[in-house]
């Protein structure tokens, strides 16, 4: 069945001194260096490479680039694995291994073929309609739906290429190396603007389709090599092959990417990266995109042997490859007289040709032969056979271009149906960047609209499709944008004496006049979209174009619909009743093309995804033993596990530790900001919800910070150091947060105050001295006097250890007595050593984060972002002891806005309860007139207390804080059960405050 | 992405910016006359215009200064730049 296919003469671009072997469906098969996976494949005579997204018909090669719909297939093995790839695009190196995706358990014997069978039950928006009853059989329905669902499987293994991203800056960026973009590049680099030219394929030249077309005498193959020789000798011209843009953002940032090494077998790609993603920055965007053909729409237009006629030319004209023998040709324009002419130098014999246009209209064709077997205003009604085209019968075409059956029907038997709808510019990028693709009623064509500032189209993209023409084009639009970059151009647009072949006069064809039961009509080859599927949408009252495209999937595959979305908006127009500019066309969105994530993630994997930060003692950290969490981008000691010990026996011992004796932390991780100037404490006045310029110099101040909105949105001490200069704290993670936020302020709304901000975060070490012996400490290391009276609690001295000058600050996190010692970064290892090796005496115990968690929430502390959420004032928490009376402050008037001062709000509480209850539990109770619970609050903290020996809550509950005594109950739906809680007052643990004022 | 010009640095990429809404939006006085209509004006109300905007911007991975913009919401053109204590007229 497969017979290999003898290569053509006139190879343009295969090497066949260079026989390479490749691996299709495990099979063995050769080729040669230049193939593409779908040129070899047809080399070798394989007609059915795939199967169909929903039906599983068996489909073919149909295009020869990225508009192919059929043929994907997953290359390479285990992490070199690439899942649904165009066999069109994978260019072949020795060795290559591709499969068939989407079939089970193999390409000839698919089991899920059985739904072309019974295709009648998946109509348009099947998924909605079948499987939503009985309701209790989903899980099967969903089993079975991901086990059919879906295309190319996820690789076993990470990728292990690398990726690279650049970005460029450039004066000109020509998209397309066809005739008409090298023509603009050529004019632009001329003038000496920076010239960016870039094609996806693997050389300049452009598509195929008419081997005999010249410009000068010369070949396109000699004038592409002709100006990429000027191009490469221009200093200010860089070429870019292989390479896609897929997206153009605002002021012309166009992402481009660039296939580096993918067609070389990966053991010999050396240092070379798979893909690089270059974002480049573009004074003028020239747009030489091309044209698409249009696939024509009747019953089993899908079958192998069925291809688009441009794809044909590329395969004869670029590989040699002439793919059948038996040919029938059918199209709506001239392109079709240029691929017979082609067709029969390869020797294959023309069956039938059928032009939908009047004989009176087609005349135009250069190379019309009067010999062919033509049927004019005839078009395929439907094709015959079973695994691939056997024959085909033709229809006759009206002149709105659709197809009714002849009175005597004709079948034509062939093994290769060419078919051509007609060219629609490649417009994708060009409507991404503001413009728009516009459909002509009378013309039935899609032209360009609305070109936006610096973004230029040429040659057929433009809608020219003359290539003198588009030659002409292409070297004024260069010349017209580099003037726009202030450069001028010597080089003159002078027509080139070159070949004119033109599309001729266009009649459409959209599809079946009147259809009986629902045929395999294809609009969308990929998604299986037929033709009764647009009529049910419609029926169904899905009226708008981008509805209707996810209602039926047109257009949402791998392909995007590249060859069948302006058939499927003009049926939809006819169901409508409507004009097809009326419908409009569905928004063009990046990427262009499918683009790996490797490409986007670049390097930033793994360790180099996110910056990591460390304190200056982490390494002493880790070499005792430290669990460490992330805390933003910081890594924090969570606890200090000995040997043997779980998490929880290491916070039992910790938290017993600082209560009983001396803690040791880490709170390097503290956001800390300078504030200097004579305004400062007016400033702070505004800042937080309580008074800061009556702190007298020495003191410190728990202070709220509140947005605007009157929600909490961080904490922290504030110290003056002296009359201008203050030292503000804030909760680690929101550090950069507050900091941004008090220099709006400063540079936006009060830029009179005489304020200056400086973070010093990495500046200062903080090592904090907790428990009843840290005063002992604080006196063996110091010469300070450190009894009460002289180092009273919420002040700070300027303290010298060690001989270096450190800031001791009296603030307590944990309710015991405790020092934070700021330290200078470069000495905290050193003084922490010498602490940790003189408090030995006093049982010193370094504790971690999940200890300091603990011990706050035994005192009622709030952890900002933990218990607070951006729903919570100052009176959710009780706090109203916190609000100044006099002057303002960001957030006051938001506290007296009816939300905020409502009843029923969700206020802060502790609960004593039996067990621990997991954090965002919620608070059940029988209320008002429900017969069951309902949740009145959740648990936004939960414990268990080595100090009080028992399980503790914070949470938060309507009304809660004139609720204290009441009993609810805590719900723990995954276990099916609620457990009783009593609501207390949040501090648990030395209401009075005596320990850390001792 | 856009290019902003920030007015001590020149044209840059949008992802050394970050956005600050509308400008030109000044806090109200807070005295017992300012109604909830007026407060919640001021915090919650911005313009949605079709057309040109004028809107603050903070070069935040770059010199740190905020400054304003006037950039058109359907073309994203923007054309003009100007600090945050001066006027826009002075900088055309």
């Amino acid at each position: 069945m497969r017979n290999k296919i003898r290569r053509l003469e006139q190879i343009d671009r295969v090497d066949r001194d260079k026989p390479i072997k490749f691996y299709f469906n495990n099979r063995a098969y050769s080729a040669f260096e230049g193939d593409t996976l779908a040129s070899a494949l047809l080399a070798n005579g394989v007609k059915l490479v795939s199967r169909s997204f929903k039906f599983h018909r068996p489909r073919g090669i149909f295009g020869s680039w990225y508009e192919e719909p059929n043929a994907l297939v997953q290359t390479g093995l285990r992490s070199d694995s690439t899942p649904n790839q165009r066999a069109t695009t994978v260019e072949l190196f020795d060795g290559l291994r591709a499969k068939s995706v989407n079939v089970w358990p193999n390409l000839h014997f698919d089991i899920l073929s059985i739904n072309d069978k019974i295709s009648s039950i998946f109509p348009a928006g099947f998924y909605y309609k079948t499987f939503m009853w009985p309701h209790f059989l989903w899980p099967i329905y969903e089993y079975l739906i991901r086990h059919s669902a879906g295309l190319g499987r996820v690789p076993e293994a990470p990728d292990q290429s690398s990726y690279e991203k650049q970005n460029i800056h450039c004066d000109i960026l020509v998209i397309g190396g066809g005739v008409s973009g090298l023509a603009a590049a050529l004019s632009a680099a001329k003038s000496g603007a920076r010239t960016i030219i870039v094609d996806d394929r693997a050389e300049l030249g452009g598509p195929k389709f008419d081997n005999k077309a010249h410009i000068s005498g010369q070949s396109i193959k000699s004038f592409t090599s002709h100006v990429e020789h000027i191009l490469n000798k221009n200093p200010d011209c860089e070429i870019f092959t292989r390479t896609s843009a897929f997206m153009h953002g605002d002021h012309n940032f166009i992402v481009l990417n660039q296939k580096v090494s993918d067609h070389i077998h990966p053991e010999l790609r050396g240092n070379l990266p798979r893909e690089r993603l270059l974002k480049v920055r573009a004074g003028q965007v020239i747009y030489a995109t091309g044209a698409l053909e249009r696939s024509l729409v009747f019953e089993n237009n899908d079958r192998p042997g069925t291809m688009l006629c441009s794809a044909v030319s590329e395969y004869i004209n670029n590989f040699g490859i002439c793919p059948g023998k038996r040919v029938v040709i059918s199209g709506n324009n001239d392109t079709i007289y240029i691929l017979a002419r082609d067709l029969l130098n390869a020797g294959a014999e023309i069956v039938a040709i059928s032009d939908a246009r009047k004989r009176e209209l087609a005349v135009t064709a250069s190379e019309f032969n009067k010999d062919l077997p033509v049927y004019f205003e005839q078009a395929p009604i439907k094709t015959h056979g079973r695994q691939c085209v056997r024959a085909v019968t033709f229809g006759r075409v009206s002149s709105d271009g659709f197809i009714s059956a002849l009175d005597k029907n004709k079948k034509f038997e062939c093994d290769l149906l060419c078919l051509s709808g007609g060219f629609d510019p490649n417009l994708s990028l060009f409507c991404q960047s503001g413009g728009d693709a516009v459909f002509n009623n009378e013309s039935s064509l899609i032209y360009p609209n609305n070109s936006p500032k610096n973004v230029h189209l040429v040659g057929s993209s433009s809608g020219i499709f003359c290539l003198r023409d588009a030659y002409n084009n292409g070297l004024k639009v260069g010349i017209r944008a580099s003037e726009l970059e202030g450069f001028s151009c010597s080089l003159k647009a002078e027509l080139e004496e070159c070949s004119d072949n033109n599309l001729g006069y266009f009649q459409p064809v959209w599809g079946l006049s009147s259809v009986h039961k629902r045929p395999k009509d294809f609009v969308d080859l990929h998604n299986d979209v037929i033709g009764d599927d647009i009529r049910l949408a419609v029926q169904e009252g899905y009226q708008s174009i981008e509805h209707f495209k996810r209602y039926t999937t047109t257009g949402m595959g791998p392909d995007q619909g590249k060859t069948g979305n302006i058939n499927a908006m003009v049926l939809l127009a006819k169901h409508l009743g409507k004009k097809v500019s009326e419908i409009g066309l569905t928004r063009y969105r990046a990427p262009w093309v499918p683009v790996t994530f490797g490409a986007f993630a670049g390097r930033d994997l793994g360790i180099l995804s996110e910056p990591i930060r460390k304190t200056s003692l982490h390494y002493w950290h880790e070499e005792n033993g430290a669990i460490f969490e992330d805390v933003g981008q910081w890594k924090r000691p969570r606890y200090y596990p000995q040997a043997g010990e779980s998490i929880d026996d290491a916070v039992v011992r910790e938290c017993h530790g600082v209560r009983n004796e001396l803690g040791i932390f880490d709170a390097s991780t503290l956001g800390k900001i300078e504030i200097s100037g004579p305004d400062s404490g007016k400033f702070l006045n505004r800042i937080y919800t309580n008074k800061f310029d009556n702190l007298s110099i020495g003191s410190c101040r728990y202070g709220l910070m509140l947005k605007e909105d009157g929600m909490i949105m961080d904490d922290g001490v504030t110290s003056r150091l002296d009359e201008h200069n203050w030292f503000m704290t804030t909760t680690t993670s929101n550090s950069s947060l507050v900091f941004n936020w008090l220099d709006e302020w400063l540079q936006c709304e009060w830029p009179s105050l005489k304020v200056f901000i400086t973070s010093v975060t990495g500046q200062w070490s903080n090592i904090t001295i907790a428990g009843p012996n840290s005063r002992k400490l604080l006196a063996e290391v110091s010469d300070i006097n450190t009894e009460n009276s002289h180092f009273p609690h919420l002040t700070w001295q300027a303290v010298n250890l060690f001989n270096i000058e450190c800031r001791v600050f009296r603030i307590s996190f944990t309710g015991e007595l405790s020092y934070e010692i700021n330290v200078p970064s470069q000495y905290a290892q050193f003084i922490w050593n010498r602490l940790i090796d003189i408090g030995k005496k006093f049982s010193i115990t370094p504790f971690g984060t999940e200890t300091l968690h603990v011990l706050r929430a035994e005192k009622g502390y709030i952890a900002v972002g933990h218990d607070t959420d951006g729903t919570v004032t100052p009176n959710d928490l009780g706090l109203v002891k916190m609000l100044k009376s006099d002057g303002d402050y960001i957030g006051r008037r938001s506290l007296y806005r009816s939300d905020t001062s409502r009843e029923g709000r969700l206020q802060f509480i502790g609960l004593l309860l039996d067990e621990r209850v997991p954090e965002g539990a919620p608070i059940v109770e029988i209320k008002g007139d429900y017969s069951s619970r309902i949740k009145t609050g959740y648990v936004s903290s939960s414990y268990y207390s080595p100090t009080l020996d028992s399980p503790l809550a914070l949470g938060f509950l309507q009304d809660g804080l004139s609720r204290l005594g009441d009993s609810v109950q805590v719900a723990i739906p995954v276990q099916g059960r609620n457990v009783d809680a009593k609501i207390v007052s949040p501090v648990f643990y030395d209401p009075s405050g005596e320990r850390l004022n001792g | 992405m856009l290019l902003i010009p920030c007015p001590w640095c020149g044209l840059r990429a949008e992802s050394e910016f970050s956005s600050g809404g509308e400008a030109n939006i000044s806090r109200p006085y807070v005295n017992n006359d300012l109604s909830d209509n007026d407060w919640a004006d001021y915090l919650f109300y911005r313009k949605n215009p079709k057309g040109w905007h004028q809107e603050q911007w903070h070069h935040v991975k770059g010199c740190r200064r905020w400054f304003n913009v006037e950039r058109h919401t359907v073309t994203h053109e923007i054309r003009k730049s100007w600090p945050m204590n001066s006027s826009s007229d002075s900088n055309d």
